[in-house]
């Protein structure tokens, strides 16, 4: 091999969605020097799909929002499994995050009063998502994406090289993190374009890969959301917290099956959308669960009074929390009352005049007119619950985003676990984001001041160049995308969105059976942009993952938030008390129980007590917070 | 319902290639996309072909759908005629790396030289009042998925390599007019830019950008023509060419 192409710095950004460049931005204004490393062209991460908003309690709609009660809905929506510290933080903290987009650039929708407009979303109080129509996602990346070229044109006018701080790696896979000593070294990778090889060498490594939907058969997610983080994540010796949680987006849509998966956003719901099935019926005020009977109209003229006074109605039962709303569907189709393409109806024509329709929800007539041949300001659309969100993720610090048990490894965003608990509320992804990828970046400022420094010794160099090179030279005749597709089938079969414990056990032997034989998956062609050789690392990410969430997904004995298993539909205090913790041992992925940390005194008394009786056992209630 | 179809792909690299004949099947309601995929899986597991969303969000899977650019994930293969071979090729504007992955370095060269947004030095976050009017002219252009199809399809550049060092490009084009156009942003002398430094003034407005945009973005009605106009309007009005000396600043329109 030729001489392997190597670089110095101080932090790797592996990914190049908000959380990733939000915390690039970050190191890079306490001076680092920073590499974002990216599978896609910059600009191109999953970031850009997201359609509904970023939540945060800037109160421009309504006065009465602040963190709060941002606060109190993300724990509900999460079922109280959050971290509450993240919880907090991220509550807190949104407001400066967005506003501080606004000065890089960004143009939000307005009010009346000329603020950034707040939209309803389902489980948020208040409207609370600030939104540019239903593209949100696209303005939070190019902002930052801009935000990179400001801070490098900045940079070339100060040093005359535009890339002396930060520098993207477009199209490069990072296969391996590295250690020396029990911390982070660098990372090692190649370029997609050639297949050549690139050493980082850093002492810290901030992972914000996104999710892992690929693993999954119907999906919202892009090609790029397979795991690598978690994956890379584990096998550097950090732990994954709550893999089980997966959120089944209630409206993706189900035709034609090329399409199936795809997003319908939320906010056709918070505008005024509703969703039947085929007798007609409205049906979700037949689903209303018990600890939410008090927020949410169970008729509909109440439901639609909510639209025009929301402080005397309770809100129409389409804006349930997710995997409510997600379950309901799935109850709906399996009793026989879904559509010709096996999903339910969500209608906006009725409620909205076209034009209106046309200005606030405009991507979603492009893709239902262009897709699907659906005029989606005359008729209903089709839509059935579709992988969305990785609730899990690795197991963090939250001040830091630290990874607890790797010095110098930092997680923000998707890839990241336990702010969401079991399930997270619409809006509070891009929010996620740009909170803790500030704070991963922030905390790998802090760690480089005394960890300054790193190498990377050549042993751990040859082998990590020979496990890239080693699908080049099996014989064995195992091909990638046949084991991807049978991987999703397991997947989408037995720890979809309704398990078993006896479909558990079983996904658990399929997964273990398919990774065996990717062990002899062969790559034809060189290594030049080769696709079959790229998705043999996804895959080995993928498997990883499904193992780690079908592992946790056998343990969890109750139904909560993303995780729905038939033979425990009830959920337990008991069970809210605990986290599920993977770890790698070089060869299986192991999850044990850990206690929750328990929520202190002061955010504890925000909540009415009686609320808390329903998530909580008794002694927790009498007890009260933790200090 | 499944036919047969057949469908040439341009496979090669930057010293050589050709189209290769390949038939796959399609299904009712697939994508251009879709078949490339299947491709890919069942014949050719190293044909190269960039995509991410495909839901037309993302604008990664930009390439020549007989002869036309296109996003082939938002290209029906119903629209094609029963019996009509569909040729795919690479982006011909852009050196080919491999198959149908092309090197679109050259877009990001040309966004670095976009001088960045200003904000306006005294107004702190969350100050900022805009009016939902004002803020839509520049939304309109940052709709932009930076799919690259305007650029590969602009006749300035697409057979005319020499003239890519001084020519932005639509995609840019209206970055400038989003900036112009944006109500806080401070950076005067946007569009004199736009004619001097990136290349306006090549454009003779054939408008083969604005039909290619799969935003629907009117790249030449609203951002190229606007911005021509107003740069004329202050280098030929004296009063006007005047006032722009005294104020330290571009000319009222």
């Amino acid at each position: 091999m030729t001489s392997l192409e190597k670089h110095k710095y101080d932090v790797v950004v592996i990914g190049a969605g908000g959380a990733g460049l939000r915390a690039a931005v970050e190191a890079r204004a306490a001076g680092l020097r920073v590499a974002i490393v990216c599978k896609s062209l910059f600009g191109k991460a999953h970031t850009v799909m997201a359609e509904g908003g970023a939540a945060a309690s800037m109160g421009n709609v309504n006065e009465k929002d602040n963190w709060q009660v941002h606060f109190r809905d993300t724990m509900r929506g999460g079922k109280f499994l959050n971290h509450y510290r993240m919880a907090e933080l991220h509550a807190k903290e949104s407001p400066d995050r967005i506003w501080e987009l606004e000065v890089w650039g960004a143009l939000f929708d307005r009010t009346k009063e000329g603020k950034i407009s707040q939209r309803n979303f389902g489980g948020h109080e208040y409207p609370r998502l600030a939104h540019v129509g239903d593209r949100t996602g696209l303005e939070l990346i190019r902002t930052m994406q801009q935000r990179i070229v400001a801070l490098q044109q900045q940079d070339a006018k100060e040093s005359g090289n535009a890339e002396s701080h930060i520098k993207v790696f477009a199209e490069l896979t990072i296969t391996e993190i590295l250690k020396e000593n029990g911390k982070i070294a660098g990372a090692y990778g190649y370029w997609r374009e050639n297949g050549n090889e690139v050493l980082f060498e850093a002492p810290t490594v901030i992972i914000a890969t996104g999710g892992v939907g690929k693993t999954f058969k119907i999906t919202s997610n892009s090609w790029e959301g397979t795991g690598d983080g978690h994956a890379l994540a584990l096998k550097a010796g950090a732990n994954l917290v709550d893999m089980e949680f997966l959120q089944f987006h209630p409206t993706g849509m189900v035709w034609p099956p090329s399409v199936r998966g795809i997003l319908v956003t939320e906010s056709v719901r918070g505008e005024g959308g509703i969703l039947t099935n085929s007798l007609g019926e409205r049906f979700m005020f037949k689903y209303i669960p018990e600890v939410f009977k008090d927020k949410y109209a169970d008729n509909e003229a109440e439901a639609d009074r909510w639209y025009l006074d929301q402080d005397n109605n309770r809100r129409p039962p389409e804006l349930l929390p997710r995997d409510e709303v997600s379950r309901a569907i799935n109850a709906e189709v399996k009793a026989g009352r879904g559509t010709e393409h096996g999903g339910v109806y969500l209608d906006v024509s009725k409620r909205i005049p076209a034009d209106v329709i046309k200005k606030r929800l405009p991507s979603m007539w492009h893709q239902f007119y262009e897709l699907a041949g659906v005029d989606i300001t005359k008729e209903a659309m089709e839509v059935g619950p579709t992988c969305h969100y990785v609730m899990g993720g690795v197991e963090v610090e939250p001040d830091t985003a630290a990874a607890i048990g790797v010095p110098g490894l930092f997680a923000a965003g998707e890839v990241a676990g336990g702010m969401h608990g079991s399930n997270r509320l619409g809006g509070n992804s891009l929010s996620d984001l740009l909170v803790f990828g500030r704070r991963a970046g922030m905390g790998a400022v802090e760690y480089v001041k005394k960890n300054p420094t790193a190498t990377v010794s050549e042993k751990a160099i040859a082998d990590a160049a020979a496990r890239i090179e080693a699908p080049f030279s099996r014989a064995g005749g195992e091909n990638s995308y046949s084991l991807h597709a049978e991987l999703q089938e397991v997947t989408h079969n037995l720890v979809g969105i309704i398990r078993t414990g006896k479909e558990v056990e079983e996904a658990i032997e399929k997964i273990a059976a398919i990774r065996a034989r990717s062990a002899n998956v062969a790559v034809a062609g060189g290594r030049q942009f080769n696709p079959g050789f790229h998705l043999a690392f996804d895959l080995d990410n993928m498997l990883l993952v499904a193992e780690s969430t079908a592992k946790s997904a056998l343990l969890r004995e109750e139904s909560r938030g993303g995780h729905t298993r038939d033979d425990f539909p009830g959920m337990s205090s008991k069970w809210r008390q605990v986290n599920h913790i993977s770890s790698f041992d070089g060869k299986n992925v192991n999850v044990k129980a850990q206690p929750l940390p328990p929520i202190p005194k002061e955010l504890f008394d925000l909540f009415d007590i009686h609320e808390l009786e329903k998530y909580m056992t008794p002694e927790e209630i009498v007890k009260g917070g933790s200090n | 319902m499944a036919r047969k179809l057949k469908l040439r792909i341009w496979r090669g690299d930057a010293t050589d290639g050709g189209l290769k004949n390949v038939e796959v099947e399609a299904n009712d309601g697939e994508v251009v996309l879709d078949l490339i995929h299947r491709v890919q899986a069942t014949q050719m597991g190293d044909l190269a072909v960039r995509w991410n969303c495909k839901a037309g969000k993302c604008g990664s899977c930009s390439m020549e759908i007989n002869g036309k650019p296109r996003l082939a994930c938002m290209t029906q293969v119903s629209s094609f005629p029963e019996g009509e071979e569909i040729t795919v090729t690479p982006l011909r504007a852009f050196p080919v790396i491999k198959d149908l992955v092309t090197d679109v370095s050259f877009n990001y060269r040309k966004a670095m030289e976009i001088p960045s947004y200003e904000h306006p030095k005294n107004l702190a976050p969350g100050e900022a009042r805009m009016e939902q009017i004002d803020v839509e002219r520049s939304q309109e252009f940052r709709k932009c998925i930076e799919c690259f199809l305007c650029q590969d399809v602009c006749h300035v550049v697409r057979d005319h390599e020499e003239n890519k060092k001084s020519f932005a490009g639509p995609r840019f084009f209206i970055r400038i007019a989003e900036l112009d156009m944006h109500p806080l942003d401070m950076l005067k002398n946007r569009k004199q830019k736009a004619q001097e430094e990136h290349g306006l003034g090549m454009c003779n407005i054939t408008k083969c950008c604005t039909e290619v945009c799969p935003e629907h973005i009117r790249i030449t009605d609203n951002a190229i023509i606007p911005m021509k106009e107003r740069v004329v309007d202050v280098k030929y009005d004296p009063v006007r060419w005047l006032g722009s000396k005294i104020r330290k600043r571009e000319g009222i329109v």
